[in-house]
């Protein structure tokens, strides 16, 4: 969503040099007209946001009272102890490496769902764009619709469903799948999976509807004039033309699933629990707050990468644009 | 399939591959997919809403008609029991009081950065950027890091710390909706009102403000939609039961022994959401007329 209004002031300011040259309207602001306006949201910005940030370095570098078991934040840098962050990270491959089943099932999880959210995703928004026809603005507000339901309610609708009485159970009975009722909700991947699927697919198929959209009719046609059958239009122009959004869109599905807790503590089980439930469980204990704050920065280290490439290619479409 | 359709698929099949070489065939496999996908994104969500009308306590097996759940039930309905109501009150009172004060914020930054190219502009609009792209868990952590350890005694846990981290996520909205209308406008309106002797409080009054509104009615759609729906800061950041809103006591009830009470909670999420969208939608539609932008294809696109 808003991938490609974000950072959509490049553009603006090739276009604006002309007039500022000139010095048209710029000597009527006195200088400290414009930074008034953004200061109240920078200052906000710094005092919860950065500070918020800080915190966290703060909390996982600290100590622990000892009587109370409460975190000691330390904001001092040249005083932190980085205990408490070692032995985090000795969970995930040290001997009872009890965090290392659900990192690695976090991965597996996230590729499978993001890929599974690509391929559906990408033949929606395909149809959506190309063929819908006089159902297009149905089928757009229906797309957009689920951005507007809670998505712990669209959780819970299917955790209703699967229950052992459910219907996913009665349905697949009555078709002969299964013999008995399953319990779908007992820590199984395929449930969590799909749960991740339905939760944030939407976001893949806004940004691929958005680029198919945009893609001009004729150089389709180009491609088959000069002898292109469908599938090798579709191979060296559609999905070439569509891969900047590809890529915006698994990045932009990936990262809240990297944090997701809610999914499994409402479709699976400890058996199927994933790294944002680990951080949730720390930040739920008493005494666990500096390893809660590891484990954020440790995810935080996991999803820089790919937020940073997102906040660049936006801001690339928007210069592009 | 029908008689029809074999006799149109036949003589193009005939060679090996034909039928999926036409160029012009029907697209039926994407359209089955897209059926499927829409029937599989939406039906789960009408049927939580049926059920919020089940006669039993159950959520999964249908046991006739009622209202006990909404109004009948005197104890545990939605609208008797105590908890819940207080938890309708909180979700309204949190997404008014973030709309409030995220939407003029937000605007307001956005315009400055706008038009502002000083040096500490682009370090502010990536911070406003990034905050809009981290995972949820990472903020919300982290404000409950602040608040529990750090200022405890200025801002205990409840309904100001949750508002305050509502706030900062959802500031970036009006941000980003309303830079995108800021470049689409262009700055030669203003320029002419300054021209024509206006003060720049006057043109930003009179002229910015006013091209401006659809953008900002969008975001305060967004805005409030989206805080009704928020989860994940407003849990970690309620301190007892009595601040904890609807999405909270749903994820607490979904992971006990939920009645039909708490679809019909989620019943009234979804309804005000919606509503919430579908008005600022028609507002947004009747303030821009003209601009040729007023479609739900730009409006979806926010």
């Amino acid at each position: 969503m808003a991938s490609q209004t974000l950072d959509s002031g490049s553009k603006r300011k090739r276009r604006k040099q002309a007039p500022e040259a000139e010095g048209s309207s710029g000597a009527l602001y006195p200088k400290w007209y414009w930074p008034s306006f953004t200061s109240p949201g920078a200052v906000w910005l710094v005092f919860l946001f950065l500070l918020p940030f800080y915190t966290i370095l703060a909390v996982a570098f600290g100590t622990v009272d000892p009587a109370f078991q409460t975190p000691l934040p330390v904001f001092q840098p040249w005083w932190w102890s980085f205990q408490t962050f070692s032995t985090t990270l000795q969970k995930f491959y040290g001997d009872p490496a009890i965090f290392q089943q659900p990192a690695i099932r976090t991965f597996l999880y996230v590729f499978t769902a993001s890929m599974i959210c690509l391929v559906v995703g990408y033949a929606v928004a395909y149809y959506a764009a190309r063929y819908a026809g006089k159902y297009r603005i149905l089928i757009l507000i229906l797309l957009v619709s689920p951005f507007w339901i809670s998505y712990l309610m669209r959780i819970y609708a299917w955790q209703s469903l699967l229950q052992p009485d459910g219907y996913i159970n009665r349905f697949l009975e009555a078709i002969g799948v299964i013999g008995q009722p399953v319990n779908w909700l007992a820590g199984k991947p395929i449930t969590v999976i799909l749960g991740l699927v339905y939760g944030y697919i939407p976001f893949m198929i806004l940004p691929l509807f958005g680029s198919l959209d945009r893609i001009n009719q004729s150089m389709l046609e180009a491609g088959r004039d000069l002898g292109a059958g469908p599938s090798q239009t579709f191979r060296r122009v559609t999905l070439p033309l569509s891969k900047p959004a590809i890529l915006a869109g698994l990045v932009i599905v990936s990262l809240p699933m990297f944090g997701d807790y809610y999914t499994n503590n409402l479709l699976g089980s400890t058996k199927t629990s994933m790294f944002g439930n680990l951080i949730d469980d720390a930040v739920s204990e008493s005494g666990r707050g500096p390893e809660a704050g590891s484990l954020v920065l440790i995810l935080m280290v996991i999803v820089i990468v790919p937020m940073l490439y997102y906040l660049r290619e936006t801001k690339r479409a928007a210069e592009e644009a | 399939m029908s008689d029809a359709t074999l006799t149109a698929v036949r003589p193009v099949a005939a060679a090996p591959g034909g039928w999926f070489r036409n160029p012009w065939r029907k697209p039926r496999f994407l359209q089955a997919i897209t059926i499927g996908y829409l029937f599989w994104s939406l039906v789960p969500v009408v049927i939580a809403v049926l059920f919020s009308f089940n006669a039993g306590r159950s959520r999964s097996t249908w046991q006739g008609f009622s209202m006990r759940w909404w109004t009948g039930d005197q104890f545990d309905s939605l609208f008797h029991d105590p908890a819940l109501r207080a938890a309708m009150l909180q979700t309204f009172k949190l997404s008014t009081i973030t709309v409030l004060i995220a939407v003029p914020i937000g605007t307001a930054f956005a315009i400055g950065i706008d038009r502002w190219h000083g040096r500490p502009a682009q370090p502010a609009n990536f911070t406003m950027l990034f905050s809009f792209v981290v995972p949820e868990i990472i903020l919300g952590v982290s404000f409950f890091l602040l608040f529990t350890y750090v200022i405890k005694s200025m801002i205990p846990l409840g309904t100001t710390a949750q508002s305050l981290g509502l706030i900062t996520f959802q500031m970036s909205y009006p941000v980003i909706i309303v830079r995108a209308r800021l470049l689409s406008i262009g700055p030669e309106y203003e320029e002419a009102a300054l021209d024509l002797g206006a003060k720049p409080n006057q043109a930003l009054r009179r002229v910015l403000l006013p091209l401006l509104a659809p953008a900002i009615l969008a975001s305060v759609a967004v805005v409030f939609a989206d805080s009704v729906d928020d989860f994940v800061t407003v849990r970690y950041l309620s301190g007892a039961a009595n601040t904890e809103p609807l999405s909270v006591k749903i994820y607490g009830a979904a992971r006990g022994s939920p009645t039909p009470a708490v679809n019909a909670a989620a019943t009234v999420m979804l309804i005000s959401t919606m509503l919430v969208i579908v008005l600022g939608y028609l507002l947004y539609r009747k303030v821009s007329k003209g601009s040729g932008d007023a479609n739900v294809a730009s409006f979806a696109q926010l």
